[in-house]
């Protein structure tokens, strides 16, 4: 019954190779997504706009003509390179695309997962204690309809009440024009970048931008985060070990918070690949609804362009992220609780 | 097995709160079932209609006499966009989840009976597939699917069809695999039923009590993802039919110029339709979840003490 | 029965009640005893006869809506209402508790360490870590759990090792009285035994006053001074432990150790029936529909507590008073009562 804690490291090993296979068959899916469409991708996209034989030529640089076995070999050493592919329309590698506006897209999901949580953890708490109470009930009910509230219908509310109530400020864009312009690139991430060249009013101006965008995209997932506290929360307070602690005199507000709460809030750390695979799909909203300059709305204009191999390496991007980031919850999980360690 | 009383039980013993939400989401959904099968009754105009009596409507005008909820930038008045807007909605919904039910179920029988590599590969498929940002999945698919078959109802509901079989698939999957192994069939199987009938009957209870939640919480977020297709360009084409999300990409346009209407109504449509289905689903899942519901201890009266 | 207030704790008249749907369920119905320090008194009874009840009510355990009622001194002053703030705060310090399963008390996101400083800190703010760390290891050393683990988490002991740990957090802070709710019963025979026996060294050790609620008749033989034998919310037979064993006065008393196994049982007794419904008891004794020795009187008159030559008290017509039976009182009952299997308690 007694278990060894020295098994982490083997925990860890395991869970990263585990990687190996999730990418892979990742990767596999997204290539077969994307060959399922008909015609080939490059007449779809700029099959209007260039002659036959320059038509030809792309299609002989993207690879399209090889046998598909040959094409999938070529995609998967590709993406262990570092390399993308290139876009059809302009011709740009992908990687770059992704350094230029992956930094906003960074920028506006964290600040919407850290306002989720900021809102959406003691919201879940306090409706777990206080069950069945008009409290409860509030909660429960804000949960809902921010989740059933689309992600574009809230920014429009949002741009809609801005500019009656405080018309100055920014309802679309990640910055002002000059503060793109003055600020020295280093990070790629423009918020990082203003604070590093401490430029204050740069730094105010991205903040602005970011406010609405980011509390749009994190009310997404705030209710999510409001159910499952909830629901751990009336778990934990009816645990043995909490009537245990109370029988030894603990005081109830102790009990609750270092006892209730606390055990109730540790099971949310394995969602958070869950949630992170929500944000960065209604980062994709987001930033059509603000006209903010991140990946996904790249995503979104390459679609429009029919750019197949754009939209590959985009989706590629994400799909990588969303598996890593959720090996690594897995690896804090098993630092966090001690009983998770096979 | 599970008569139908017995299904019922919970629903009765359920406590206040659980019982308000299924009712009140009950009613929202009735409601909007029955804008979508009336639409043709009781929307005043078409849904692409731009003039009524040979006279023109007006370009964007605010809600008033003839227009309940005004008129859009094209034309077209809102109101009757929000009622046809029910009808696509529930349409789709309808399609996707029923088909994604039934893609899912046959899976997840076939995965959880016969075992084996067939189960392994199809559980890693799906692992896979419940892990990608289900939005993306359906722009993709959305994308794909517009280009093959043209945009529109079908390529719609195919997209979002995918996302939810991996549910499906894992409840069922589940539930066959518990079925089969244990010792209660072993039991039935000793006195002499077939295999089949006693996994059939189990299965059956099992998957009777998971899937209305299931189905009512997919509903909801089926919804949401048509109308972020929709919004995207990735749906019904607007001369097809009339689609909150679409109206709500172009409503995004008239912010600027302080036009609320054409954006306020469809959302709400939006918000009040996904709400109840999803009041439906958590008063469900509160009354067949037992962990949930909670005991009911009286406090004593004083009478009571004197006797 | 004297009502004179005797020892450290003192009980006189309790009652718990809970509310249910059908009617207020009377779980302890009238329960006095008395208990020395250095005492262990044994609780024994059926599943539902409220020995649950009363152990936890004494610790203010109960759930919203109950109602208390009762006279207890506790150290010679009266005791705070029952679940009270001011009751409460005896808690740790001179009321305790140790549970039935060990397995779940445990936080198991904390150290051992950590339940410890949180317990003490809890009654003395000030006090530091080393300070909580001598006090804890002084402790688990009588109850046999080394230092090593003083750092560990609780999944990393086995049941009967939680089960020690429990009992040490219990008494670290030498609480004058101690409840402990069937401690062993989800412990296997061996581990049993030296739970038993650590309690049994506490009275020493700590010269702390133990009721030790169990439905295992040969725990109470072993570990107890003095035993109550509770029936349907009441105390039907109290006395030394070793009296009530030899001479057992109440016929369900006797009913209870005719069934307890032993080596030389040969074939298997049962008490017929179930226990009665606590929301509508029956008239006269609660014990009557399944006594083999039923009078016309138990039929309509609950019998009221008496103290035996012998030192025992128990409540039963068959010892009297003879001036509250009346006349015809002591007929054996012609026909025994429908025992309706179906009112499982």
């Amino acid at each position: 019954m007694a278990a060894q804690s020295g098994s982490l490291p083997r925990y860890i090993v395991q869970r990263l190779l585990l990687l190996i296979p999730m990418v892979w068959l990742t990767l596999t899916l997204v290539f077969l997504l994307m060959r399922v469409a008909p015609g080939d991708p490059v007449t779809a996209s700029v099959g209007g706009r260039l002659p036959p034989q320059a038509l030809e030529a792309r299609r002989e640089a993207l690879g399209l003509n090889e046998p598909l076995i040959k094409q999938y070999w070529d995609y998967l050493s590709g993406v262990l390179q570092g390399d993308l592919g290139k876009t059809i329309t302009d011709n740009t590698p992908i990687t770059e695309i992704i350094k230029d506006n992956g930094g906003a897209t960074l920028e506006l999901t964290v600040a919407a997962m850290l306002f989720a949580l900021v809102i959406g953890l003691p919201l879940g708490l306090l409706a777990g204690r206080y069950r069945d109470t008009a409290a409860d009930g509030g909660i429960r009910l804000f949960g809902i309809v921010s989740y059933a509230a689309p992600i574009f219908f809230i920014g429009i509310l949002f741009q809609l009440l801005f500019l009656n109530v405080f018309p100055g400020w920014p309802l679309l864009g990640q910055s002002t024009p000059i503060t793109e312009f003055t600020v020295p690139t280093h990070t790629h991430i423009l918020l990082l970048d203003s604070i590093i060249a401490g430029d204050g009013s740069a730094t105010v101006d991205v903040l602005k931008h970011l406010m609405l965008p980011a509390i749009t995209l994190g009310l997404l997932i705030c209710g999510i985060l409001i159910r499952l506290t909830r629901v751990n929360v009336l778990q934990t307070l009816q645990a043995d070990y909490v009537e245990a602690a109370r029988a030894r005199g603990i005081p109830e507000r102790k009990v609750v918070t270092a006892h209730a709460f606390r055990n109730a809030l540790v099971p949310v750390i394995t969602i958070i690949g869950l949630l992170v695979a929500l944000l960065l799909g209604g980062a994709v909203l987001t930033e059509q609804t603000f006209a903010w300059p991140g990946l996904g709305s790249q995503l979104i204009t390459y679609i429009e362009q029919r750019d197949y191999a754009a939209v590959q390496g985009i989706i590629t991007l994400f799909a990588i992220v969303v598996v890593v980031i959720s090996i690594l919850i897995d690896i804090i999980n098993a630092l966090i609780d001690p009983r998770v360690r096979y | 097995m599970a008569t139908f009383k017995g299904i019922l039980a919970p629903f009765r013993e359920t406590t206040g709160f659980a019982r308000w939400m299924l009712l009140i989401g009950l009613v929202i959904v009735v409601f909007f079932v029955v804008l979508a099968v009336g639409a043709d009754w009781i929307a005043p105009y078409g849904f692409a209609q731009q003039s009524a009596n040979g006279v023109d409507f007006k370009k964007a005008a605010p809600p008033g006499p003839g227009h309940l909820m005004g008129t859009d930038r094209l034309f077209f008045d809102v109101w009757s966009r929000v009622v046809y807007g029910a009808r696509t909605a529930l349409e789709v919904i309808i399609l996707a989840v029923s088909v994604s039910l039934v893609i899912g179920l046959v899976l997840g029988l076939i995965s959880g009976y016969v075992g084996g590599w067939i189960d392994r590969v199809l559980v890693l498929i799906m692992d896979v597939l419940y892990a990608f940002p289900g939005l993306l999945l359906a722009i993709v698919f959305g994308f794909l699917l517009a280009e093959k078959i043209g945009a529109g109802v079908i390529s719609a509901a195919g997209a979002i069809t995918v996302i939810y079989i991996p549910q499906y698939f894992r409840v069922v999957r589940s539930s066959t695999i518990s079925a089969k192994e244990s010792t209660y069939v072993e039991a039935a199987r000793a006195l002499g039923a077939p295999g089949r009938t006693v996994v059939g009957r189990y299965l059956f209870g099992n998957v009777i009590h998971s899937v209305p939640v299931i189905g009512t919480l997919n509903a909801a977020d089926a919804l949401l993802t048509l109308a972020a297709l929709g919004f995207l360009g990735l749906g019904i084409q607007p001369t097809d039919g009339a689609e909150w999300g679409f109206d709500l990409s172009r409503a995004l346009e008239d912010v600027s110029s302080g036009i609320w209407w054409t954006g306020l109504w469809p959302g709400l449509a939006i918000v009040l339709l996904v709400t109840g289905l999803t009041l439906v689903g958590e008063g469900l899942n509160e009354t067949i979840n037992p962990v949930l519901r909670k005991r009911r201890l009286r406090k004593i009266t004083v009478e009571e003490t004197q006797k | 029965m004297t009502d004179e207030r005797r020892g450290m704790l003192s009980v006189r008249d309790l009652r718990v009640w809970y509310g249910t749907e059908r009617g207020a369920a009377k779980a302890v119905n009238g329960v006095s005893f008395d208990l020395m320090p250095g005492e262990t008194l044994g609780l024994v009874g059926e599943s539902g006869c409220g020995k649950t009840t009363l152990g936890r009510g004494l610790l203010g355990l109960l759930p919203r809506g109950a109602f208390v009622d009762g006279d207890i001194t506790f150290k010679g002053k009266p005791m705070p209402p029952l679940g009270s703030k001011e009751h409460r705060a005896l808690r740790g310090t001179e009321l305790g508790m140790i549970f039935q399963e060990p397995m779940t008390r445990l936080n198991p996101l904390m150290r051992i360490s950590e339940h410890f400083e949180e317990t003490m800190q809890a009654h003395d703010p000030g006090i530091s870590k080393d300070q909580v760390r001598h006090a804890a290891l002084e402790v688990l050393r009588v109850m046999g759990i080394p230092p090593t683990r003083y750092r560990s988490y609780p999944h990393e002991f086995s049941g009967g090792m939680r089960q020690r740990l429990t009992i040490a957090l219990a008494l670290v802070l030498r609480p004058a009285f101690i409840v402990a709710d069937e401690p062993t019963t989800a412990l296997d025979v061996l581990v049993e035994a030296q739970i038993i026996k650590i309690l049994a060294d506490m009275r020493r050790e700590f010269d702390t006053a133990l009721l030790l609620i169990t439905h295992n008749l040969g725990i109470v033989a072993e570990a107890c001074d003095r035993v109550a034998v509770m029936y349907a919310g009441r105390i039907v037979e109290m006395g030394a432990a070793r009296e009530v064993f030899r001479n057992p006065e109440h016929p369900y008393t006797q009913e209870l150790l005719r069934s307890t196994i032993s080596l030389e049982t040969t074939g298997l007794t049962y008490i017929p029936g179930a226990p009665p419904d606590l929301i509508m008891p029956p008239p006269g004794c609660l014990f009557h529909p399944r006594c083999p020795s039923a009078m016309e009187v138990c039929y309509e008159q609950r019998p009221v507590p008496l103290q035996l030559d012998s030192g025992q008290r128990v409540e039963c017509w068959l010892h009297g008073p003879e001036d509250q039976i009346p006349s015809g009182g002591r007929e054996p009952k012609v026909m025994r009562e429908e025992l309706s299997l179906a009112d499982e308690a």
